[in-house]
């Protein structure tokens, strides 16, 4: 499919079509779900209906006697075998949470906790048996609103005793970081400009097109593990130690994977129970969870409630932030869970040279799902706030959204620039990045309209929205995870090896499953090692090929993975320096590498790296001074994170008669820094506006007054459809990361964590004449007419 | 257990389904016709998606019996001696698809879409895809590839009579 395709210049940069689509296209795919294996045999789960209960008792013989059953296992029957699930960052040293079971033993802490499973011979029998488990529960009142469980009035986990899993701060007077932002405060107070709002981080679900999935086959010498993860390297370290199987016995495959979002970053209980129904009966097993069992059961994101107080100076220079946050947990702490908000906590500075910072974190449990990772994980919360504020800001200072920001923002030539939260900023340019979003825009233009429309009283009113943000990632420097709690590294692996034919074979540890790094690897290593992009090919998801690795999440894969790739490459060219001076009996100092081939300096002689490899393979003609091989491992931990950035741009028409909201224009000027493959860091940045523009406008998981989740279906939680979204008009430029040897900064993330204020800035720009300064999300048209009809009582009772 | 006939990516099956067994899982269990995949079990999502007799249907919303005696063509069947269909060679060329999951769905919808209003708006094509739910792309390069897949077919089928 690349024939067509002219070969670019040069590699890096170049938007080469990905090698992945040749299957996704055809239906030739590898989903989890399509494993068919001898014997195979079907999970279905029981799930609890109540957000809080007592298992008073379960009678499963009825299931146990139906056709094609095999066998019922409830949490009695494993509580010894099953372990308790994994939270790897504790935050603080006695951060409390409850044990995780994958299975409830007595105690059921939300709707959808697994309560029973029915092992049969096919899914419709095990579904059908499941419904035939008849289990008792004592309801008990549970604790739903995250505010009210942090004061513990009613308790989530009686035996637990309290909601609040940690408390957590940070202070720039206390770290060295910045002053006292009390004392800011204070002095805003007396003659500066003082903000205080409170913003609520609804509810979401990452909503991953694939179902997840786990196949188990016990059946081999080391048991083999099929799942819809992205994290496979993480699924084998805990079945080995939750589940007490050596290490060295398991073997974990992602295959085609349908997305995740920080959803699939996980060790699941289903992957927990899949295995144990596997051990038990010794034959293979499936459980696929239905979309409704997804929405219900895998893990939530957001849900924080944030109390933020900005102090400025009159003519708008901030002087000071402060932050009180709430963060659901949910009724567990997952993988991460609990260092979400922590991950936010070094974001609410923004792009902005704050004197003065605090934060409080307060993380809570509810009988409600757990939260964990979705896509951006707590720096599009701490971006919200921190783009709403300032545009609180220009409000009160009268000027315009764009010069708030300016006046306030870290100018180019301040890089490297240490920010009041402790991060070192490596580089950026904010002014070039607006200046250009501003262009594209047609922003005066667009402010010109406003005006008009405002004076002339038009019922559907214009808003321009504005959001600069910035944000910390490629996870990364395991020195900052570890001093943070977190008990795993950050680093990452890669190997390359020449094949005898001259085919490259790069291994990677990182895990895509939609980022295309099949496609980008292949660049990076055809541009090092001057082969060809259809000769590279690229293997990963699966433990026993990519042994080591740390996954793909936090817009790491290209900063930490895609660099430890190059590294390896570099390894390669530097190994074969020695044999290529040996076979072109030449003195390895004149040799040249360049254009994948070794030459002697001065003359016509040289050899490339497929000649090279082929002469390793045959060994003939080394004399043994030199290790005869073209494969290299590299492992890299990188010094710091990436900090990308840009300026997105929003412009909204809304109907203040209906409250309905359109966006007519949404522009935005990315800086990623060095880019590898532009078509796909497009496709990243559209897909990333699209969620947060689906948090802005549409989406939250709602539970009723039981803790019953009300969005449990797509008919309910409402991912936006074609028609619901704009087209985007997005541009970049390109200011290097000084942390990483190409200079690439992650993409992942920084769609979603920009637009989401960018277009809550806009609805709330376009309703400002009408004294509204706040709408909360989803920003539904009931919200914004609700808004409307609120402010104008308010105006009518003033007046 | 109920007899059907039906004829699936040019090749005829016989089998015995049981009644309440969905046109999906039929294709994908006693087919192996894994190239449609299973999204939702509420008909939102659209990700299962085939060709009934050539038009588009969700395949989780029919029984298998009710494609008794039909023609179904899925993701599977598109590509001829190993040539791509032009919508899938769009979805490729315009970057349209990141995982992949809603991909074949949104293919046969697609080709459906332009079967009906070959030279659609973007508007057209993006209320033609309202069924069908991506999350990774925020749809913009699909509209692209199917508005690219409508302008290479148009000429030709006026010429040759059809697309299909």
């Amino acid at each position: 499919m690349t024939a067509t395709e002219e070969r670019p210049a040069t590699e890096i940069g170049a938007s080469r079509r990905r090698k992945e689509d040749a299957r996704l296209i055809t239906g030739r795919t590898r989903w989890t779900d399509n494993i068919v294996l001898p014997g195979l045999q079907h999970i279905a789960m029981v799930r609890s209906p109540f957000a809080h209960a007592r298992i008073t008792s379960i009678d499963a013989e009825a299931a146990k006697a139906a056709s094609g059953v095999v066998a019922v296992i409830t949490g009695a029957d494993i509580a010894d075998e099953q372990g308790a699930l994994p939270n790897a960052w504790a935050i603080i040293p006695d951060q409390k949470a409850p044990v995780h079971p994958s299975m409830a033993v007595d105690h059921v802490a939300f709707a959808g906790e697994i309560v029973a499973m029915v092992i049969a011979r096919t899914a419709a029998e095990a579904n059908d048996a499941a419904d035939l488990v008849d289990v008792d529960y004592e309801e008990l009142e549970p604790a739903l609103e995250l505010k009210a469980a942090a004061r513990d009035e009613v308790i989530a986990h009686p035996d637990l005793g309290t909601n609040v899993s940690a408390v957590w701060s940070y202070d720039s007077a206390e770290s060295g970081t910045g002053g006292d932002v009390e004392a800011a405060i204070a002095a805003a107070r007396d003659g500066g400009i003082v903000i205080e709002e409170e913003f609520r981080q609804q509810r979401l679900i990452p909503a991953f097109m694939e179902p997840r999935s786990i196949v188990v086959d016990p059946t081999t010498e080391q048991m083999t593990v099929w799942s819809a993860t992205q994290v496979p390297h993480f699924v084998k370290i805990f079945i080995a130690l939750v589940l007490g199987i050596p290490e060295s016995k398991v073997r974990v495959i992602a295959p085609d994977v349908g997305g995740g979002f920080g959803g699939k970053l996980q060790f699941t209980p289903e992957e927990v129970l899949t295995v144990i129904a596997a051990r038990r009966t010794g034959k293979p097993c499936k459980y696929t969870e239905t979309r409704s069992e997804s929405l219900m059961a895998a893990h939530h994101g957001r849900d924080q409630w944030q109390q933020v107080t900005l102090a400025a100076n009159a003519d708008g220079t901030v002087t000071g932030l402060k932050v009180e946050l709430i963060a659901d947990m949910g009724a567990y702490l997952g993988l991460v869970t609990s260092a979400i908000p922590l991950l936010g906590a070094f974001m609410y500075n923004g792009i902005y040279k704050f004197p003065a910072y605090h934060i409080g974190i307060t993380n809570v449990f509810t009988n409600k799902t757990w939260t964990d990772a979705y896509r951006g994980a707590g720096r599009p919360e701490a971006t919200y706030a921190i783009e709403r504020l300032m545009d609180e800001l220009a409000a009160r200072v009268g000027v315009d959204a764009l010069e708030i920001r300016e006046r306030n923002w870290i100018k180019h030539e301040e890089f490297p620039f240490s920010t009041v939260s402790g991060l070192r900023y490596d580089s950026g340019n904010y002014e070039a990045a607006t200046a250009k979003a501003r262009e594209l825009f047609g922003y005066d233009d667009l402010r010109a309209e406003q005006r008009k429309r405002r004076e002339s009283g038009d019922p559907v009113q214009l808003g321009i929205g504005v959001s600069t943000f910035t944000e910390m990632c490629g996870l990364a420097p395991s020195r900052w995870l570890g001093s943070m709690g977190y008990v795993g590294g950050g680093w990452e692996h890669a190997a390359v090896r020449m094949l005898p034919t001259g085919k490259v074979e790069v291994v990677t540890g990182t895990s895509p499953h939609g980022q295309g790094h099949e496609t980008a690897w292949s660049q990076l290593v055809a541009d090092r090692l001057g082969v060809a992009f259809e000769d590279v090919e690229v293997l990963h998801g699966d433990t026993q090929v990519a042994v080591r690795g740390l996954d793909t999440y936090g817009s790491r894969s290209l900063a930490v993975g895609g660099m430890a790739v190059l590294a390896a490459a570099d390894k390669v060219i530097e190994k074969a320096k020695p044999i290529a001076a040996q076979l072109l009996e030449a003195n390895a100092d004149d040799l040249d590498f360049s254009g994948g081939r070794y030459g002697v300096r001065g003359t016509d002689a040289g050899m490339t790296m497929a000649e090279l490899a082929f002469a390793v393979f045959q060994g003939h003609k080394l004399d043994g001074s030199a290790e005869g091989c073209l494969d290299a491992d590299a492992t890299l931990d990188p010094d710091d994170f990436s900090f990308p950035h840009g300026t997105h741009l929003c412009a909204v028409e809304v109907d203040t008669e209906t409250g309905a909201t359109k966006i007519r224009s949404y522009v935005c000027v990315d800086d990623v820094g060095v880019v590898v493959n532009p078509m796909i860091v497009e496709g990243q940045v559209h897909g990333g506006i699209a969620q947060g523009i689906a948090q802005a406008l549409f989406e939250e998981a709602l539970h009723d007054d039981s803790g019953t989740l009300v969005t449990g279906s797509f008919d309910q939680y409402t991912l936006p459809a074609a028609p619901d979204l704009p087209t985007f008009e997005t541009a970049r430029t390109e200011t290097p990361a000084t942390t990483n040897q190409l200079g690439v900064k992650g993409v992942g993330e920084a769609g979603t964590i920009a637009s989401t204020p960018a277009v809550v800035n806009a609805i709330v720009d376009a309703l400002r004449p009408l004294g509204v300064t706040d709408v909360p999300m989803p920003c539904t048209p009931y919200r914004v007419w609700t808004a409307i009809q609120k402010s104008a009582s308010q105006e009518g009772s003033r007046s | 257990m109920t007899r059907i006939t039906v004829k699936v990516d040019g090749s005829s099956f016989t089998d015995e389904v049981e009644p309440r067994t969905l046109l999906v899982l039929y294709l994908r269990e006693q087919l192996g016709k894994t190239g449609t995949v299973v999204g939702c079990d509420t008909g939102n999502c659209g990700a299962c998606t085939v060709h009934l007799d050539g038009r588009s249907v969700k395949s989780c919303s029919l029984l298998a019996v009710q494609a008794d005696g039909h023609e179904i063509t899925t993701i599977e069947g598109l590509a001829t001696n190993g040539q791509l269909h032009p919508m899938q060679q769009a979805f490729h060329e315009h970057h349209a698809l990141q995982c992949g999951y809603c991909t074949p769905g949104m293919i046969m919808q697609s080709i459906d879409l332009i079967a009906d209003n070959p030279n659609p708006s973007d508007e057209d094509i993006r209320l033609g895809l309202e069924g069908n739910l991506c999350r990774c792309t925020g749809y913009q390069n699909i509209v692209k590839a199917v508005q690219a897949a409508a302008g290479a077919a148009a000429p030709q089928a006026s010429a040759a009579g059809g697309a299909q």
